[in-house]
């Protein structure tokens, strides 16, 4: 069902764990459809990436596209970040079955809302980056139970 | 390679080797089609008469009341949608519960998309139909009450011989679903009152490709499948004659162990749930604790998404199974789970195990120690995790 890239990824997750005091933290997904993805970025003052962690709740492909994409940016610059769009997340680990698609997307997001964090903490803006749309919130997590 | 350790009997089970040995004959020697006049093809006759002979016995049916088919999904839908059909004078109205396998629900859906009406009744937390909704639920048109005998998922089972009381008492037809319990509980269909049933050979350590459906007798419900006389003219096409004496093989093969094999199950299932809850924390079982099939173990690891923990226990040779989202296909997890009342990210952690008769005591030990391992390792993974604890310690 998955290559061997995502196998691996899944295996091997690279980056997982969490950065204290981050420069931005972005947390997309949701638990009801069992996909959460955190991505903490560690950002110097020149606006490169020093340093990403990732923790996730989901699926092997859920896993395996956040580990992807912290590799796809780590030492990369705010908009070389952006770049890293869920077809290169995909790319980068051979495909992923039509169904898993959807995680690839969370993957892009994750890095977007933890670029979003990272400039409203520091009050500027980044150019190209909207806000994310798929923060969770608690009161869409009680919403329906 | 390294010893697989196979729980997933509930998906299906391994052909018996004596089963297999039986049916051998009937693919290259005895191939004569049962329908034919001369001697040799009435060898094929002879053994499915034989096999169903078996299987009528082990329900305590009539020979005649016994009718093959390619399936358990095929029993279903026949008995739904031949009863909707048979009976609609009567009424549209049927009854079942949100716990049904899918070709029960998704016969239902179709049903409605063609002018009945169907009840899903609700289940209490532990799987198990509430009784005074379903004689509520019952109207002047209700035609047919079809309730699984025990669930696939979480392995409860349901009060089959209430049900079938109070669909006698209503004058309507009783259909059950009875493709996990058949081989694993006694079922008598007169004692319960079972007007249809539904069986699968494959979850009985039979072939593949072969069901029935047990019919009372007087019940009119005409073929579903058209063509030759097979089956009384009830259900036309060859018959599979190496697949039904595998199925009549399988059931008496069943029910001579069923007694030392369920409890031998019970023992290996109640030492793997008490185990897990102990060793693991944040960890509940899914079901009725002690009113469940021999063989099933359903429990929800919270923080943890179900397909991973499925890769993992395979990587470490064990095959489980799911009710997660992204092991089911579509967005939402199982319907059995949201039906019990677990909230969406519980109901992702959901791991399934059913045991088979060569399941050892080991494998459970084995399976505890490799539980414990990934699910540390995906809590450690798990933002849910990391959130909870925070909160909270």
């Amino acid at each position: 069902m998955y290559s061997e890239k995502v196998m691996d990824h899944f295996k091997n997750p690279r980056n997982v764990g969490e950065i204290e005091n981050a420069s931005g933290v972005g947390t997309v997904g949701n638990a009801k459809c069992g996909d959460i993805m955190r991505i903490f970025l560690d950002i110097d003052e020149d606006g490169i990436i020093q340093d990403v962690k990732f923790k996730t709740f989901g699926c092997g492909a859920a896993v395996a596209t956040s580990s992807m994409a912290t590799e796809l940016v780590k030492g990369k610059t705010i908009q070389e970040a952006l770049q890293v769009t869920n077809k290169a997340v995909m790319e980068a680990l051979d495909g992923l079955p039509p169904v898993k698609v959807h995680c690839s997307l969370l993957a892009e997001e994750a890095i977007h809302a933890a670029l979003w964090d990272y400039a409203e903490k520091n009050g500027i803006q980044i150019e190209g980056l909207e806000k994310p749309k798929n923060d969770i919130s608690e009161e869409e997590e009680e919403e329906d139970y | 390679m390294k010893k697989m350790i196979y729980l997933d009997n509930a998906a299906t089970t391994r052909t018996a080797p004596e089963v297999v040995e039986t049916m051998l004959p009937y693919f290259s020697e005895f191939y004569g089609n049962a329908s034919t006049v001369y001697e040799f093809g009435q060898k094929s006759k002879e053994a499915i008469s034989k096999a169903r002979e078996t299987i009528a016995g082990a329900i305590g049916a009539k020979e005649n009341e016994i009718y093959f088919t390619g399936g358990g999904s095929e029993s279903d839908n026949w008995a739904l949608k031949a009863t909707a059909e048979a009976y609609k004078s009567k009424g549209r109205h049927i009854i079942t519960s949100k716990i049904e396998h899918h070709a029960i629900l998704h016969t239902c859906e179709w049903l409605e998309q063609n002018g009945f009406e169907v009840t899903y009744l609700d289940v209490d937390e532990f799987g198990v139909v509430k009784l005074e909704e379903l004689k509520k639920a019952i109207r002047p048109d209700t035609i047919l009450i079809s309730i699984m005998f025990a669930n696939n998922e979480i392995g409860t089972i349901e009060p089959v011989a209430e049900i079938g009381k109070i669909a006698k008492e209503h004058g309507i037809l009783f259909h059950t679903d009875a493709v996990q319990a058949f081989g694993q509980v006694p079922i008598q269909v007169d004692e319960l009152n079972i007007d249809m049933l539904s069986a699968s050979a494959h979850k009985l350590n039979g072939p593949k490709g072969v069901g029935l459906l047990y019919i009372r007798k007087g019940i009119k419900i005409r073929s579903f499948v058209h063509g030759g006389a097979q089956e009384r003219k009830r259900r036309a096409g060859t018959e599979n004659v190496p697949g039904i004496v595998g199925f009549g093989k399988a059931v008496e093969l069943a029910l001579a162990s069923m007694q030392e094999r369920t409890q031998k199950e019970c023992e290996l299932r109640d030492y793997l749930m008490e185990r897990v809850l102990r060793e693991i924390p944040f960890t509940r079982v899914n079901g009725d604790r002690t009113n469940r099939l021999p063989n099933n173990v359903n429990l929800c690891f919270q923080f943890v998404e179900g397909e991973s923990l499925l890769i993992m226990l395979d990587m470490k040779g064990i095959c489980g199974s799911s009710g997660s989202a992204c092991t089911s296909g579509s967005l939402d997890p199982s319907h059995v789970l949201l039906a019990i009342g677990l909230p969406h990210e519980i109901a992702h952690g959901s791991l399934r195990l059913t045991l088979g008769s060569d399941t050892t005591r080991e494998d459970m030990d084995t399976v505890v120690e490799a539980m414990k391992e990934i699910v540390t390792q995906l809590r450690e993974m798990s933002p849910l995790y990391e959130d909870y604890m925070k909160k909270n310690f």
